[in-house]
């Protein structure tokens, strides 16, 4: 790649980075990134689905457990919540989606009012992250008052390490869609930002798409 | 990208429209819908096609975001490669393991 044709700008868009390629390297450093976190939650979720079963004490996910002293414990996934945060987390995708739209069509006909207002679905997006993080919280909250902590047995170790690194990764993407919001509200986000946008918002539906297998192998699969 | 104009570095590529957007989500939600309102019949739960169905339904909403919502549809095919290979790395290793802990 020369220095020349490094600088080199073409239309309205960005800079454009001559590759070997011909595509930008952030966008393939981000697909490759992503190639490997699957492999990351294939570990986590193969040491779930391993241990599944093998816990000597309960509390469990799916079944009742009385414990030696006569403590009853009820199966402790709640799935109507989980189901509301999956929802949330779906429609985060549909709002992330969106304020691609938005920014890579602003000015465009079609794209004027709410369809067109990039903050408006950055915020929205961000929110929707934050309100599946509550329920994460919730959730986890009342899996230690109801007696399992991450030292409990398989189980917990397992699911709090699963299902903690991944809303670990939700909060680094609401960080991200906050940067963004602030970046666009300083000086507005144009066609020119497109990728950057872009390159957030595979991420952000990387980390649905691991949701989506995780609410099936360890919330609905019993 | 056969049909897809592509400038050296920044390519431009047809996405959906909002319309086809929306239908994504009607599908991913009617798909989510099902899979919890099978969780709560006993008699699908103890059959031994619940555990495939769920599976089956989990990868249709999977492939459905990544094709649609991410793109990689109207993706550069490098970028399908640099997904789809660790994925089945990933895949396998999850099938290797749990046949190796006789999980499977």
């Amino acid at each position: 790649m020369s220095t020349a044709t490094a600088a080199a700008t073409h239309d309205d868009h960005e800079h454009v980075h001559y590759t070997t390629t011909g595509l930008d390297n952030r966008k393939i450093a981000v697909w490759a990134f992503i190639g490997s976190e699957c492999m990351l939650f294939a570990s986590l979720i193969s040491t779930y689905l391993i241990y599944k079963g093998r816990s000597r004490v309960g509390p469990f996910p799916h079944e009742t457990w009385t414990s030696p002293t006569g403590e009853v414990f009820k199966p402790i996934l709640n799935i109507p919540v989980t189901s509301a945060s999956t929802f949330v987390l779906l429609m985060s995708s549909l709002f992330m989606v969106m304020a691609l739209a938005a920014v890579e069509n602003r000015g465009k006909p079609g794209y004027g009012g709410l369809k067109g207002n990039s903050k408006f679905w950055l915020a929205t997006t961000a929110l929707a992250g934050t309100v599946f993080l509550g329920f994460q919280a919730f959730e986890f909250t009342s899996f230690v008052h109801e007696g399992l902590k991450i030292t409990t047995n398989l189980f917990g170790s397992s699911f709090f390490t699963l299902t903690g690194f991944h809303g670990a990764h939700v909060t680094v993407g609401v960080l991200w869609l906050l940067t963004l919001l602030a970046i666009d509200m300083k000086r507005g986000l144009t066609p020119k930002d497109t990728l950057v946008v872009d390159i957030c918002a595979l991420y952000w539906h990387f980390v649905d798409v691991v949701w989506i297998a995780i609410f099936t192998l360890i919330y609905l699969i019993q | 990208m056969s049909d897809h104009a592509s400038h050296a570095g920044h390519e431009v590529h047809e996405h959906p429209d909002w319309k086809q957007y929306k239908w994504v989500a009607l599908i991913l939600f009617a798909i989510t819908i099902v899979e919890v309102w099978a969780y709560y019949i006993p008699a699908f739960v103890a059959s031994s096609a619940f555990v495939p169905i769920l599976l089956v339904m989990s990868a249709v909403k999977f492939s459905i975001v990544v094709a649609y919502y991410m793109h990689l549809k109207y993706d550069n095919r490098l970028f399908i490669a640099l997904f789809v290979g660790p994925l089945f790395i990933a895949m396998f290793t999850i099938t290797a393991l749990l046949l190796l802990f006789g999980k499977l």
